[in-house]
């Protein structure tokens, strides 16, 4: 009985697997073909490749996305560490209005988000481009920034901070030396947070970028309608490949550390 | 002191959300309430009732709760797999489960046009086997496998979560006082894992809700969801008013169905956990 159960774990388990993973193997295997059809396969290349990395338009929608959710990682990360500090000390009323109006990005749909932006940037007579597409994620950002510090902030104690200024630091040098080791672990999570979520954005992007200039998921989209090249498998591919690297070296970075420590 | 000179450093977070929360959604709600000359006019959002706009709404009601509901029948079951596994947070195969959800979730749903195409992967294995061609693309069926397919590790995140908070001595305490592998899941694991199933249910009704790439890359413009309506009022139509009304209406969708999710969960503040 324990035998039949456990065979039926692994079983759906499996399927669970092959139903999440032979679509991102279709794209791996077919960035390797080197014919056009997707249903035959005609020999091994690497030309996919070579044709991306030779692609302008794809080279152009990757630096635009990593520069992207960089910078609006970072602004937010900034904005929003120094206001939940703020926020933390402010009176009941105005903190539950402010924390209210934080939550409506991630509350609201992406569509409506998108859109609200685009008409104000169109009302306020802002030309759309790379630069509406960075406040529109950074405006996004602030909120998984907000609620990845608050429970830091709320942590800290103010005692040393106090202690700080007694001792003669300036308030800077208290918030630097003392207020913001504590606040860390919460300000990264926040960054990574924010970071994940500009990349992986397409619908507030499609709304708010101009004509003329692409992240990977308007690419995408937009290549969808005129047909799919090959080089975006071979584009999917690189993409899955980094963030598998990425992920396990910070999932399991720490352990093998700790491990190593412990056999040595 | 602190009080004082910590105060001013929330200003320029404060003129941010104001600039681009507040003041867009003023922008929305006046263009949702004025017509193109101006004037006050409830048109916009009667435009719902509508069939060509009615109809889309209530498509992607269906659609939107179909996929929620079989999102939460393969999530349920695996996350108690993962959890009778007894491996951490961070073992291999929990790590297997979440990693799609990092990957750009367009290049998830092109993976499906694929092999879904009339020239795809599956027609091309089914020809090969010499057997007929399948019109699968362009299908309602399509469209929901690609829902299902990018929001499901959505629903196993929080559902993991949830289920490894609760304490094993719980359970084993069910049994020994005589309750049914049945009588411990309604009783015991069901009504605890509530925070996670809310969490779960928003993080995929929402977005399937409103979503108009997916059913235009795998409904092919035939399976008209009404994110696909909004999405043409503006970069197609041009018609910024009517595309306006039909926001602020899904908009009031969306916080309605939140609050009756929320209902069954009032102390719940998984959301704010719930991401990672």
């Amino acid at each position: 009985m324990e035998k039949l159960k456990s065979a039926l774990s692994n079983c759906y388990l499996s399927l669970i697997v092959l139903f999440m993973y032979a679509p991102i193997a279709t794209l791996v295997v077919l960035s390797f073909n080197s014919g056009r059809s997707r249903a035959q396969w005609s020999g091994f290349t690497t030309d996919w490749y070579v044709a991306m990395w030779a692609d302008e338009t794809i080279m152009a929608a990757l630096r635009n996305t990593v520069i992207i959710a960089f910078l609006s990682a970072f602004v937010a990360t900034v904005l929003g560490t120094l206001a939940a500090i703020a926020i933390n000390n402010m009176k009941p009323v105005s903190k539950n209005i402010i924390m209210s109006i934080t939550n409506v990005p991630m509350l609201n749909a992406d569509i409506v988000t998108g859109i609200s932006l685009m008409l104000c940037f169109i009302a306020f007579r802002i030309s759309l481009g790379f630069h509406t597409i960075l406040m529109a994620h950074i405006t996004f950002n602030l909120p998984y920034v907000i609620l990845s510090v608050m429970p830091k902030v709320r942590q800290a104690s103010k005692e040393t901070y106090e202690a700080a200024l007694d001792l003669g630091a300036t308030p800077f040098q208290a918030f630097l030396t003392v207020v913001l080791p504590e606040l860390m672990p919460g300000v990264t999570s926040g960054f990574m947070l924010a970071f994940t979520m500009s990349l992986d954005d397409f619908i507030i992007t499609h709304f708010t970028r101009g004509a003329g200039i692409d992240t990977i998921s308007t690419l995408v989209y937009s290549q969808v309608r005129k047909g799919i090249s090959p080089t975006m498998y071979a584009l999917s591919t690189v993409i899955f490949l980094t963030v598998f690297i990425v992920l396990m070296i910070g999932n399991y970075a720490p352990e093998w550390a700790k491990k190593r420590k412990r056999t040595v | 002191m602190k009080n004082n000179t910590s105060r001013y450093l929330a200003t320029p977070y404060i003129i941010w959300i104001v600039g681009f929360i507040v003041i867009p959604l003023l922008t929305i709600v006046y263009y949702g309430f004025t017509d193109r000359n101006n004037t006050f006019t409830l048109n916009n959002i009667a435009q719902i009732l509508v069939w060509e706009n009615y109809r889309p709404l209530y498509r992607a009601m269906i659609l939107s709760a179909v996929c929620t509901a079989i999102c939460f029948l393969l999530a349920f079951p695996l996350t108690m797999i993962l959890r009778s596994l007894k491996v951490g947070r961070s073992s291999l195969i929990v790590f297997v489960f979440i990693l799609p959800m990092w990957m750009n979730s367009l290049l998830r749903v092109l993976a499906w046009q694929t092999l879904l195409e009339r020239k795809g992967v599956i027609n091309g294995i089914l020809t090969a086997l010499h057997l007929p061609e399948q019109h699968l693309i362009n299908t309602t069926a399509a469209v929901l496998i690609g829902m299902v397919y990018d929001f499901l590790p959505f629903m196993i995140l929080p559902l993991f979560n949830a289920l490894m908070k609760i304490d094993d001595n719980t359970i084993n305490a069910a049994y020994d006082l005589g309750a049914s592998y049945w009588q411990t899941l309604t009783k015991i694991i069901l009504p605890l894992s509530v925070p996670g199933i809310v969490s779960g249910v928003t993080m995929v009704f929402v977005p399937a809700l409103t979503t108009f790439a997916i059913s235009n890359m795998l409904g092919g413009g035939k399976i008209y969801l009404i994110g696909n309506v909004i999405e043409q009022e503006f970069m197609q139509d041009s018609d910024w008013n009517e595309g306006s009304g039909l926001s602020l209406v899904l908009m009031i969708f969306v916080i309605v169905s939140m609050l009756i999710v929320n209902h069954f969960d009032d102390k719940s503040d998984m959301r704010k956990g719930g991401v990672i």
